[in-house]
């Protein structure tokens, strides 16, 4: 309690002002304290006479000190901290702070639009390696409790991707930093600004020499506004940026490309051909929830059975080349595991044959690539000119991604699928120069101050690089972050930082288009927000961040109207008109071809190996920053559906060569530096390569972070490369165990996702067997359910889920689901209603990868309502499998008898026993959805159809007396997806999309033989396989068993049937798989035979 | 062949060229009371072990492992029932596991003693007189012990009786199609009648305790226990009414516990579950181990206080040709399931059947083979039957493969199923294993606290022989 007053009677102390202990005050104090009428509260007569804030909050009641009253913050904030110190005395909660103080009384006079237990909306946006996503933010009562995309959004579209999701929980992040520390110690917000200001003065008095300012990637308007003025102020000062996800490469390839720097989008819904040489543009990427759409869109051809013939035509082809497994080569239709290393010299070919660059230098293909991949890619990418997109990774080198504008060039691409724009970063700059600067100059004694605004340098800078050393070196660190984090503790002053959910701001998306950022409650722990920091510096303390923004916007959008426009762009979450404007840049490529390329220096480990490690950002957890967010945490990374850590991905071949199996831990060295690692074994990761995802091994997060993974920024080299060749590996012998929530890969030749080709679809579109799609109704012994108005239904579309994972979060975010923590995920305890199955088709070197979404399918026979012994699950009129928390007394026969294994039960009281609840951490309870009851201990859950959605649809319609409109009910899961895979509505309204969806001959329910008519069906996946490249010929993978050795079950699962078989042959050939390993000695011999052979000696 | 043969050679009492077939022979052999007892000898020797006998050193030491173990359980319950069922290591989708197998486990071995009670009252088979207190006791234990777990194992099992058709303000009924329902009539019927049944076989035994013992105490707890029996000719009469009647309501029950313990199952859509003949397989199954329980429990008490005149040969024999019989049914549904996984072409029933028998559990599979087909075919020898070692091996054996089956029938099946995704490895916790050791702590301290304070054999229908086998010699 003391540090809330403290920090209340610091606050606005004038710049400059120390505290200084008069003696006479002592006195004065004493006849004060005897003379007043109505005794001031004061503990103990030690911390009276001792503590200096004392004499400093005395000061303050005098009315000399009159400012307090006069300024609004600060009688805002004292009145607050008055009234909570007296509202939770008792309580014992000091620095939380429930809800926005104005609406902890009810109101006298009910604004006209406030309805209590109606939600309210408002646009803001929330970023990602600093680009904006526009989202909308779902208020109850002030608290906002869930996340949605703003459908205006060039970036968004409606759609968000998993970390936008799940920001809601880092926003109410029990661990989040709440105070301010200085060397270790707690500490006051006006304490900072005396010493800041002190700072300050001395730097202003060398013109800002020595003063260092290191952000990472802004594109705020504002904020850049506020950093330039500062440099124009101090000219000295200097402003470094450095992001760990960097687009570095992205950046010095339009350099050398135009020579200067253009910002490069891609419209996907014009491309017919695409090739992504290692770029993952559906995830990640700046604009790839946008990208993700448009490109899916024109996949989704066949959807209905009306327009397949013409609209065949139209589906985009995708060849994937990937360094390791990922959404995009998921997605594509021709993936090509590839090491990273070869994509140069790859691309070089592939420009060469284009003509786009002349060279006569004789190119040896890299060993991955078979001659008629190339052929097929060339052949389509020219016939496809005008309608193709070459798209690079931000992991390849400049020169990948100067060739690849220069192949959008040579195929009539530019001004059709890319457009090149003005930057939108605020000052794009090669960030690893701009570290190394900063490192150098903290290291020769030229920093003496260094802010770090957000970002964490300390863990996720280049190892090699040692920034911690050359930070020691700075006299006066300060550090503004959400948690009090690695580099926090490394410096003088840590700042709590608002989150973006409690601060005003503003960012721009991929596209330049701005959003003002609006904060939907009041900072929960006193966090600032880097424009007030900025502000401090400019020797403006008392100016929020509120002024600060709409001062910059007020010039931009000029002063006349400027409410109005205000109003409006903030309301809508888009500034009308800010889309950063095109560029015709012009061409200064120079075929700049080394001779050294694809003959890199290749160092060999002892087993006769040259490795290659490959980095990237953490599917879950990017780059750390959200490595206590439990919900990211407990996300089943999309690809390996690892969960609570990172490993080293190997490919199956190169883990059967050296007996690696999965949880084994491996030493992984360069240059002396070394981690270890536990081993996956993925399918589709090119051979002799490992990739690791950064973000994990934080060593100072909160207690979800703290210790998860492995730390890979350690093992990268000072020029931050995204791979490397010439590490050693080594095997340790020890065993870590990995958690995953799916450890069966294989569909065992069921036939559980069905996929075709559009040339089959074309052929003949009800090549999903007849049974699949109309499940014949067989008799039970029980009355079929009346019909009811509403026939709730869902379909899923294979062909668009991209398995991004956003459903996963979005559906936790909405109904309240807990994690349980990595023990309980290894024992297969996870708690996600909806789950994104995995299964590969094809070899094991370059498998399809099928995703499969399942959650309640709310079937019509639910096998689970059956044997329920209290009827907590039963069935609706309108067709839902409701459960009745309340009346359920966990049994978990339901669980054992639902086919989809989609019943999720509560073994323990998980969240308690982390101290993850609302019970340990208050804020937690503010972040819960209202709607949805929070299920206690020996409980089963799944999945409702979002039933509060539905009811508040039907509660809506029904004061309107009028039927439920399509469309009106969203599912989170629905609502959330960049892919709109998900469709839900009405089934017996014959005109609903989901009616119209589920007419596709493309339709088929899983499991039908079951006779459970599940009212979520499936669409088949449809691929667009060049007719040049026959596609995997085999419907299933051989199972990855042999790897985790308590699984040993072989045998050929397919001798049952159940091929479909229709008059265009096999749409799912039966496997037949024997052999005791996973990877038959057959399949390394076709490998010799393609030419790999130099890489399998030594085994 | 040789059986022929045997029960030729033994053929002395009976000349008669029709009647040579083995019936005779089985009449024949051991007698099921040694001859030279009278009423007294019979009444002294069976009421001593209560009344006069030290208690043995024997008896306080196995007494105190049990109790030991007993509160194990305990513990591990109260633990249980402070953190949640996730101390197990029970999952998704192995939802049911060690506490399921062992509520199956132990009504199957409780189902000896009502079949051995009623349906061999009702078939005259007489040699049952010396076993069946015992074996009813037995039962009894078993059931409390079966009738834990499924409460334990519930999420929530405060709110256990939730499953009771009970009038109550909600109007809120349990859903009658759900066989975990009828499991609740089913057990506490058979509980309840058990008990009826054991108790006033007792009724009679517990009056002439009352009428010897020299103790106060005892005699008062045996005189309010004995409901004033005075062994009146009406008193009798009215007995053997009621328990003609009782038997013949318990022999259904005999029937229809395990059926719907078998229904449990086959009413779920799970392969490997999903199976009409459950019900039979597991009532044969349920007499297989309750006779083995039986067996394991009278071998090492028959010696100790000194029973053999009682509880003879013959009895082991019979029991023994039980276990033989209903092991070879056993085989006969292991065959079929292999056979009609085959037959049914449904590949997920194809591949529950397979990875049972060859899967991560495969273990388990050839050890229930070994356990409960292999070892029993020692008993088609006479002189296996004979063997007491040999005996109380094999029937200890066939209580392990009874276990492992009801495994492999309750995780196998749910490990994997139809979506491959989901499939998981079931790793039991030690808390699964404290539970399983503990619940035998509790049948056996209950089971020493039985031989410690009740006639473990029925001393007036043992009286009752005495008669018959005097009138034979």
């Amino acid at each position: 309690m003391t540090d809330f007053l403290n920090s209340t009677d610091r606050l606005d102390m004038p710049a400059g002002e120390t505290v200084e202990v008069r003696p006479l005050d002592w006195e004065m104090l004493h006849r004060r304290l005897i003379d007043a009428d109505d005794p001031p509260i004061w503990r103990s007569l030690e911390e009276l006479s001792e503590s200096p804030e004392f004499f400093d909050s005395l000061h303050r009641e005098f009315p000399r000190q009159a400012s307090e009253w006069t300024d609004p913050t600060s009688r805002r904030q004292f009145l607050k901290l008055m009234g909570a110190s007296l509202g939770l005395a008792g309580l014992g909660i000091s620095g939380c702070i429930r809800q926005p103080e104005e609406k902890i009384v009810p109101y006298v006079r009910q604004p006209e639009d406030m309805v209590p237990g109606k939600p309210k909306y408002y646009a803001t946006c929330t970023t990602l390696g600093g680009f904006a996503t526009g989202v909308l933010v779902e208020s109850h009562l002030g608290r906002p409790t869930k996340i949605e995309g703003n459908p205006d959004h060039p970036a968004s579209l409606g759609a968000t991707d998993a970390f936008a999701q799940a920001s809601i929980l880092s926003l109410y992040d029990p661990d989040r930093s709440q105070t301010v520390m200085h060397s270790g110690r707690i500490s006051t917000w006006g304490e900072f600004l005396t010493a800041m200001t002190a700072q300050m003065v001395d730097r202003r008095r060398e013109n800002g020499s020595g003063l260092a300012i290191l952000t990472e990637t802004i594109t705020s308007p504002t904020l850049a506004n506020q950093l330039q003025s500062l440099r124009r102020d101090l000219a000295e000062a200097q402003w470094f940026q450095y992001e760990p996800i960097s687009r570095d490469n992205v950046r010095a390839g339009a350099r050398l490309a135009f020579g200067e720097d253009v910002t490069t989008v891609y419209n996907f819904e014009k491309a017919d051909i695409i090739l992504s040489l290692d770029a993952e543009f559906l995830v990640g990427m700046p604009g790839s929830l946008r990208y993700c759409r448009d490109f899916i869109d024109r996949r989704r051809v066949a959807e209905t059975s009306a327009s397949s013939a013409e609209s065949a035509n139209k589906m985009n082809r995708l060849y994937a080349v990937e360094s390791m497994p990922g959404l995009t080569g998921a997605q594509a239709d021709h993936r090509l595991p590839m090491r990273a290393g070869d994509v140069e010299l790859f691309t070089r070919i592939l420009a060469k044959e284009l003509g786009a660059v002349p060279s006569s230098q004789a190119l040896d293909l890299p060993s991955e690539v078979s001659r008629d991949w190339l052929d097929a890619v060339v052949d389509d990418l020219q016939t496809h000119a005008t309608r193709s997109l070459v798209i690079a990774g931000e992991g390849q080198p400049a020169i990948v991604h100067a060739l690849v504008h220069v192949m959008n060039r040579q195929l009539k691409n530019v001004g059709q699928t890319v457009e090149y724009l003005a930057p939108v970063e605020a000052e794009p700059v090669d960030q690893l120069q701009s570290l190394t600067t900063l490192v150098d100059q903290m290291r020769s004694g030229r920093v003496q101050t260094l802010i770090v605004l957000g970002g964490n340098p300390i863990y996720n800078t280049p190892g090699e690089l040692k920034f911690a050393e050359a930070y020691e070196q700075v006299k006066f660190r300060v550090h503004l972050s959400h948690e009090f984090d690695e580099t926090s503790f490394a410096s003088d002053w840590h700042i709590p930082k608002a989150h973006e959910l409690e601060c005003w701001s503003d960012a721009r998306a991929f596209d330049g288009t701005t959003t003002i950022q609006q904060p939907q409650i009041a900072p929960l722990y006193e966090g600032r927000s880097d424009h007030e920091l900025l502000s401090v510096m400019a020797g403006h303390p008392e100016q929020l961040a509120y002024q600060t923004v709409q001062h910059y916007w007020k010039t931009r959008l000029g002063a006349d109207d400027f409410e109005r426009t205000w109003r409006k762009a903030v309301h809508d979450g888009i500034v009308a008109g800010t889309r950063s404007e095109p560029r015709s840049p012009e061409w200064k490529f120079a075929d700049q071809t080394r001779p050294d390329v694809g003959t890199d220096s290749k160092s060999s480990s002892p087993l006769g190996i040259t490795w290659e490690i490959t980095f990237g950002p953490d599917p879950t957890i990017w780059d750390g920053r959200f490595a206590n967010n439990g919900w990211l945490q407990e996300l089943p990374k999309p690809i390996t559906k690892l969960t609570w850590d990172n490993a080293a991905l190997i490919s199956p071949r190169t883990a059967h060569r050296l007996s690696i199996n999965n949880h084994d831990v491996l030493e992984v060295e360069r240059n002396g530096r070394s981690i270890s690692v536990p081993a996956w074994i993925v399918p589709g990761q090119p051979d002799d390569s490992i990739a690791i995802s950064f973000g994990y091994g934080r060593s100072r997060s909160g207690r979800i972070g703290t210790g998860a993974g492995v730390n890979a920024f350690a093992l990268r080299a000072a020029e931050s490369a995204w791979f490397e060749s010439g590490v050693d590996v080594r095997q340790t012998g020890r065993k870590y165990p990995l958690s995953v929530t799916q450890n069966h890969h294989s569909m065992e030749g069921r036939d559980l996702v069905q996929v075709g080709t559009i040339a089959q679809f074309q052929q003949n579109p009800e090549f999903i067997s007849h049974d699949r799609r109309h499940p014949e109704e067989q008799s039970t012994l029980y009355p079929k359910a009346a019909t009811a108005e509403n026939a709730w239904g869902m379909a899923i579309d294979q062909t668009a889920c991209v398995g991004c994972n956003a459903c996963v979060v979005a559906c936790q975010a909405e109904n309240n689901i807990p994690i349980v923590g990595k023990e309980q995920v290894r024992i297969g305890r996870e708690m996600h209603w909806l789950r994104i199955d995995r299964y590969y088709r094809g070899g094991l070197e370059s498998p399809d990868t099928c995703f499969q979404p399942v959650m309640c399918v709310h079937c019509e026979n639910a096998p689970c309502e059956l044997v329920c012994p209290v009827a907590a699950t039963v069935h609706s009129h309108e067709g839902l499998n409701q459960m009745v928390y309340n009346r359920c007394v966990g049994t978990r026969y339901c669980s054992n008898n639902c086919p989809y294994k989609v019943r999720r039960f509560n073994f323990l009281d998980d969240t308690g026993e982390m101290g993850y609840d609302g019970d340990h951490a208050p804020t937690l309870s503010l972040m819960r959805n209202p709607d949805v009851t929070v299920r206690s201990r020996g409980v089963m859950e799944k999945c409702t159809y979002c039933i509060q959605r539905i009811n508040t649809a039907k509660i809506e319609a029904q004061m309107q007396n009028r039927p439920v409109k399509d469309g009106e009910i969203v599912t989170a899961c629905q609502q959330v997806c960049p892919a709109r895979a998900i469709t839900f509505g009405n089934l017996n309204d014959r005109r609903s999309d989901v009616a119209k969806v589920k007419t596709s001959p493309l339709n088929y329910s899983l499991l039908a033989e079951l006779n459970a008519l599940p009212r979520t069906t499936h669409l088949a996946r449809i691929r667009n396989p060049h007719p040049m490249l026959a596609g995997p010929a085999t419907n299933d993978t051989p199972s990855l068993e042999p790897f985790p050795p308590i699984d040993r079950v072989k045998f050929g699962a397919e001798e049952t049937g159940r091929v479909s078989l229709q008059s265009n042959g096999h749409v799912e050939a039966p496997t037949r798989f024997g052999g005791s390993a996973g990877v038959s000695s057959s399949q390394i011999q076709n490998a010799i035979a393609h030419g790999n052979s130099d890489r399998l000696e030594g085994s | 062949m040789s059986r022929r043969k045997r029960g030729k050679s033994r053929d002395v009492t009976n000349p008669t060229v029709a009647d040579e077939p083995a019936l005779v022979s089985i009449r024949t052999p051991a007698p099921v009371l040694e001859p030279g007892h009278t009423f007294g000898s019979v009444t002294d020797k069976i009421s001593s072990i209560v009344l006069t006998r030290q208690t043995s050193r024997g008896w306080i030491v196995g007494f105190a492992i049990s109790f030991t173990l007993m509160m194990a359980f305990l513990y591990a319950t109260a633990y249980l029932l402070a953190r949640g069922i996730g101390i197990w290591g029970t999952t998704i989708p192995v939802g049911w596991a060690f506490p399921i197998v062992n509520f199956v486990w132990w009504i199957g071995i409780g189902h000896a003693g009502t079949l051995i009670s009623a349906v061999l009252l009702l078939l005259h088979q007489e040699w049952r007189t010396s076993i069946n207190r015992f074996a009813e006791a037995m039962t009894l234990f078993a059931v409390s012990c079966a009738g834990l777990f499924p409460l334990l194992h519930m999420g929530r099992p405060w709110v256990f009786y939730w499953m009771i058709p009970y009038p109550n303000t909600m109007d809120l009924w349990p859903n009658f199609r759900s066989p975990l329902v009828w499991d609740v009539f089913a057990v506490s019927t058979y509980f309840t009648v058990s008990i009826l049944f054991w108790y006033m076989g007792l009724i009679p035994d517990l009056a002439t305790l009352r009428d010897r013992t020299r103790n106060r105490f005892a005699q008062v707890v045996y005189g309010m226990m004995a409901f004033g029996w005075r062994g009146s000719a009406a008193h009798w009469q009215r007995y053997e009414v009621a328990y003609l009647l009782l038997a013949g309501l318990a022999t259904p029950l005999v029937v229809s516990v395990h059926s719907i313990v078998g229904m449990d199952f086959a009413t779920g859509i799970v392969p490997g579950w999903h199976t009409t003949f459950s019900p039979p397989f597991f009532v044969a199954g349920a007499i297989f181990s309750g006779f083995a329980m039986v067996m394991t429990l009278m071998i090492p008490l028959r010696s100790i206080y000194g029973l053999q005149d009682f509880v003879t040969m013959r009895h082991l024999d019979n029991m023994a040709k039980v276990i033989l019989a209903t092991g070879s049914m056993m085989f006969y549904g292991y065959a079929s399931e292999l056979f009609f996984a085959y037959y049914s072409g449904n590949q997920y029933e194809r591949y529950v059947t397979l990875n049972r028998v060859l899967g991560p559990y495969g273990w388990s599979y050839w050890g229930l083979i070994a356990c409960n087909v292999v070892f029993p075919q020692l008993f088609w020898s006479r002189r296996m039957r004979q063997s007491i070692p040999v005996l109380f091996m094999v029937s200890v054996i066939v209580n392990v493969g009874m276990w492992l089956e009801r495994f492999i029938i309750v995780v196998i099946s749910l490990h994997r199923d139809f979506l491959p995704s989901a499939w998981r490895n079931y790793h039991p916790t030690i808390w699964d294993y404290t539970h399983l050791v503990g619940s035998i702590g509790l049948f056996f301290t209950l089971l020493f606290l039985f031989v410690r304070l009740l006639p473990v054999i029925s001393i007036f229908e043992l009286r009752s022989l005495v008669h018959e086998t005097d009138e034979e010699a």
